[in-house]
Order: structure tokens, then C-alpha cells, then sequence
């Protein structure tokens, strides 16, 4: 049996095609922190996969246990570790840090901490997954010609990693973009912790929430695009490793699309 | 028989004494000894698993020796000597000495990213870190001779397996290497393509390249080898002129592999 329905249609509309600034504002912090903890995520995978294929035992020890941390753990707990924990226990108050007209709150600066060093566990066993799939006749020809591991690395290998990686890149940034409706529980008024105060003032939950489903709908799907895009534009000639590397990845993106 | 007295005891341009090398337990070379004089081809034959393969990439220390000494140009390979024994050379040392020695695998390994003309310049632009506009034309002018200078731009994927494979040829003689090694160049290529690939060798061979190559290209072997080495279970066999063994060999494991590849 249905109750009273109350949904206001007219509300709805107006705060998805024409919402105040502050939802766009939500919007545009939302996608800021995606860019910029997807970067730092990649970055810093890509030193920890160094450091997991590196032939010094303390450094691939170093970077498993990275991992292992990261991933073993849920973000909302690492998220509220980093920044209520770490600030209770009176390791780190977050002052707010100013760069010229920038100022980077403690809420932000834990949800970049933690969004960053999480993405960078995923990044670093995709990038190491990539690297490993290059044919060790490549290295082996880049060492014949006189190249140090290190410059066989940047010039040989990792150009062609950076390839095989697109795809499951693009699967992580989306998953950012979700992610990020996480921080309202710090505090950051990113698109959903907008909806959220929003909500408090005037109790249309389920218009408020649908609209920011959509809005996350709008960005999952022009970035699927952007990547298919992206897929087409290098599968004109393809490297031999992308091949096996995309079939492997197919398989275990649906789970790894769960965390 | 350890020949320990330094560098230019006598005038060849690569001295292997006495290597042997295992994977775990596997003995794959059991005491290896070839000279090769400055200008010489030397082809080396033998049996799938034989070792062709370790004793060439042990020569510009792709793999570690366990003992034995390989010099090439009166250096010592990937170590120096120490009170009587090896001890391996640092990263930045054996990078440098893998420059004069050239290598051209069995399955060409071009750099798929690179373009052809990038293939061949990657080596003098990062390594000897030489200006693009004065390796460029070399690199063009390297590619005209093994016949791709209408393939410059093309990549590798684009390329058929005897392309390739001069490809690669012109990537390890763009180092201007004293010396060349050749893993069964031809072997994974389509028959009509074999002849290009040879073609190429020759000429360098008779430019006074020295070339250490394994293949079981008899034809090849009987116009530009000066010697012809067989192997087997990690030792030397045999070896001799390219009439002489192919025609007249000595030893049954020779005449036995002979009839085998014929
Ligand atoms: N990296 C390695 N690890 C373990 N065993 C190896 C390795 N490389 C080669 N071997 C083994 O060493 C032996 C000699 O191999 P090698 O490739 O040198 O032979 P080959 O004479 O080149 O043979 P083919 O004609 O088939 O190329 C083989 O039994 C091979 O399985
Ligand atoms: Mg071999």
C-alpha cells in the first residue's frame, strides 16, 4: 500500500537543470578533488610499483605491505582515521594551509591525503600488472643497445605501459568520482555533502538525492565516453601487450569496479 | 687452462675461456672457448638447447656467467677481476661496455612505440645522448641502406618480419658497435623473407664487421663465415672452415645434426 506520495516535481526539475551556485559549486569541487587525488593516486602508484618491481628485497617488502594496507581496509575507515584520528590523537591539527589565494581547509587536505594514497594502492598493482606484461625481449633489447635499467625503464617500457594502462585508468577515475560523495561525512561540500546540507534546510531528500544521482550519472557517462574516445584513437596500432592485458583486465574489472 | 694474463695477449677482438654457466641445476654451458680475430665471422650451429643462445647473450653479460672469462676489445665482460676471481661490474660500467656490442635477437624486439627511423635513433639519442639533427640523417642514411628509406615513419606492427629484422639490424649498428651478435636472425622469419635479412648480413660481414652468429643458414655460413662452431650439450664440438664441416665433419653428434637440419 502506497503512503501519501510527496514528490515535488517542480522542485526536482528546477535543482537539476537550473540548481543555485552552490550545487554547481559542489559540482566543481567534486570534480576538482578527482583530478587532483587521481593524480597524486598515479604519481605515487606509480613510485610504490617501482618500488614492488625493484630488485631490492626492502623496497618490494616496503611496497606489498602498502598495498596490502590499503586495499585491505575500507575507505571511510581510512578516511576518518587520517582525519578525526589523526587530530584527536593530537598527531596533526590540519591547519588550514594558504597558497597564495588558495586555502586548502583540514577536511580537504585529509580527503586529498586519503583519496590520493588509497587510489595510489589500486594504481600501483595496475601499473605493475602493465609493466610485467611487456615482453621481457624488450628490456633485454633496450640493455643490447647500452641503456641502464633506469632509462630502459622511461624510454622503453613505461611509454608502452602508460598505453596499457588507459583503459583500467579510466575505470579508477570513475570510481574517484563516486568516491568523492564519501568526504560529506568530513565536512567537504563536494556535490553530495551539498545535497546533504541542502536536505537539512528543506527535507527533500529524495529530490535532493536523485538529482545528485543523475548529476554522478552525467560524469560516469561523458568519462566513459572521453575513454572510449581515448581506446579508439590508440588501438590504431596496437602494441602486442595491450592485447593480453586488456582480455586479463576485462576479467577482473567487474570486481575490482566493487570496492 | 685459465688464461688470466690481462687484455691483449694476443690480437683477438673477442677471447671466451673456459665459461660455464647453469640455471639451478641445468649445466647449459660446460666450458666454452672460441677466439674470434678482429674482421672473423664465426657462425655457431648445434641442437635446440644446446646453449647457442646463453653463450651469445653471456657475451654482452645479458646473462652472468658462473666462472670463465669472456673479454671483448681486451675488457673484461660485466666484471673485473679481483685477487683471482670475478666480481661483477657496476650497472653504469656494463651499460657502457654493451654500447660497442651489438645485438640482434631471434624475434627482432623493436620497440613498438617507436617508429622505425626512432627505433634505430633511440640508441645514440639516450645513451651516447648525441643532438637529434646530426643523428637523424645517420639514422635515415642507415635505413636506406638495409632498403626501408620508404619506411621511416612506419611502426613496427606495419612492418613484415624481414623488415623488421633489418630494422633491428640497423638499431644495433647505429651504436657503431666493433662488434655484432646474431641470434638466429632468420629463424622466425617467412622463407621469402630470409634472403633480405642474409643479404644484409653479408654486406656487413664483408665491410669487416666482426659477427658472432648463430643460424643454421648453411648457404650463409659457406660464403662469409671464416669458421663455423658446433655445438652441443654446452660444449664445442667441432668447428673449422664452412666446407670442411658442413662436408666433411669429424665428430658423430656433428654429423648426426647435419643430417637432422638437411
Ligand atoms: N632463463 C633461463 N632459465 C632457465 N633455463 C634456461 C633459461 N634460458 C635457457 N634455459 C635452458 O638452457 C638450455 C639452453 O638454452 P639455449 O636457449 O641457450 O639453447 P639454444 O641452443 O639457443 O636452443 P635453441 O636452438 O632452441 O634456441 C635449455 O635447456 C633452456 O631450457
Ligand atoms: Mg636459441
Amino acid at each position: 500500500m502506497l503512503g501519501n506520495i510527496d514528490f515535488d516535481g517542480a522542485f526536482f526539475l528546477r535543482y537539476l537543470i537550473d540548481p543555485p551556485s552552490i550545487v554547481w559549486k559542489g559540482l566543481g569541487l567534486t570534480i576538482v578533488i578527482a583530478i587532483v587525488a587521481q593524480t597524486f593516486g598515479v604519481l605515487i602508484g606509480l613510485l610504490v610499483a617501482l618500488a614492488r618491481l625493484s630488485r631490492f628485497w626492502i623496497l618490494r617488502q616496503w611496497a606489498m605491505f602498502y598495498v596490502w594496507i590499503w586495499r585491505g581496509t575500507p575507505i571511510l575507515v581510512q578516511l576518518l582515521i587520517i582525519y578525526t584520528g589523526v587530530a584527536a590523537a593530537g598527531f596533526y591539527k590540519y591547519p588550514d594551509i594558504v597558497i597564495g589565494p588558495l586555502t586548502i581547509t583540514g577536511p580537504m587536505q585529509a580527503a586529498l591525503i586519503t583519496l590520493s594514497l588509497n587510489e595510489a594502492a589500486y594504481m600501483a598493482e595496475i601499473f605493475r600488472a602493465a609493466i610485467s606484461s611487456i615482453d621481457k625481449g624488450q628490456s633485454d633489447a633496450a640493455r643490447a643497445i647500452g641503456m641502464r635499467s633506469l632509462t630502459a625503464m622511461r624510454c622503453i617500457i613505461l611509454p608502452q605501459a602508460a598505453r596499457i594502462v588507459m583503459p583500467p585508468l579510466g575505470n579508477e577515475f570513475t570510481l574517484m568520482i563516486k568516491g568523492t560523495s564519501l568526504l560529506s561525512v568530513i565536512g567537504i561540500r563536494e556535490l553530495f555533502g551539498t545535497m546533504q546540507n541542502i536536505n537539512a534546510a528543506t527535507f527533500r531528500t529524495f529530490e535532493l538525492f536523485l538529482v545528485a544521482a543523475i548529476w554522478y550519472l552525467i560524469l560516469t557517462t561523458l568519462m566513459s565516453l572521453v575513454q572510449r574516445r581515448l581506446e579508439r584513437h590508440f588501438s590504431k596500432h596496437e602494441l602486442p601487450a595491450e592485447k593480453t592485458f586488456k582480455a586479463e583486465y576485462k576479467e577482473r574489472s567487474l570486481l575490482s569496479g566493487q570496492r | 687452462m685459465m688464461d688470466a694474463a690481462p687484455a691483449k695477449s694476443n690480437g683477438s677482438l673477442v677471447r671466451i675461456l673456459d665459461v660455464h654457466k647453469s640455471f639451478g641445476d641445468l649445466k647449459v654451458l660446460r666450458g666454452v672457448t672460441i677466439q674470434v680475430p678482429r674482421g672473423e665471422v664465426v657462425c655457431v650451429i648445434g641442437p635446440s638447447g644446446s646453449g647457442k643462445t646463453t653463450l651469445v647473450r653471456c657475451i654482452n653479460h645479458l646473462e652472468k656467467i658462473d666462472s670463465g672469462r669472456i673479454y671483448v676489445n681486451g675488457r673484461l665482460v660485466g666484471y673485473r677481476e679481483v685477487g683471482g676471481r670475478i666480481v661483477e661490474e657496476r650497472e653504469s660500467v656494463v651499460a657502457e661496455q654493451r654500447q660497442n656490442i651489438g645485438m640482434v635477437f631471434q624475434r627482432f624486439n623493436l620497440f613498438p612505440h617507436l617508429s622505425a627511423l626512432d627505433n634505430v635513433m633511440v640508441g645514440p639519442r639516450r645513451v651516447l645522448k648525441r643532438p637529434r639533427a646530426e643523428i637523424e640523417p645517420e639514422a635515415k642514411a642507415l635505413l636506406e641502406r638495409v632498403g626501408l628509406g620508404d619506411k621511416l615513419a612506419s611502426y613496427p606492427s606495419q612492418l613484415s618480419g624481414g623488415q623488421q629484422q633489418r630494422v633491428a639490424i640497423a638499431r644495433a649498428f647505429a651504436m657503431q658497435p666493433t662488434l655484432m651478435l646474431f641470434d638466429e636472425p632468420t629463424s622466425a622469419l617467412d622463407p621469402e623473407t630470409v634472403g633480405e635479412v642474409l643479404d644484409v648480413m653479408k654486406t656487413l660481414a664483408k665491410g669487416g664487421m666482426t659477427m658472432i652468429v648463430v643460424t643454421h643458414e648453411m648457404g650463409f655460413a659457406r660464403e662469409v663465415a671464416d669458421r663455423v662452431v658446433m655445438m652441443d650439450e654446452g660444449v664445442i664440438v667441432e668447428e673449422g672452415r664452412a666446407e670442411d664441416l658442413f662436408l666433411r665433419p669429424r665428430e658423430e653428434r656433428t654429423k648426426a645434426f647435419l643430417k637432422a637440419i638437411r
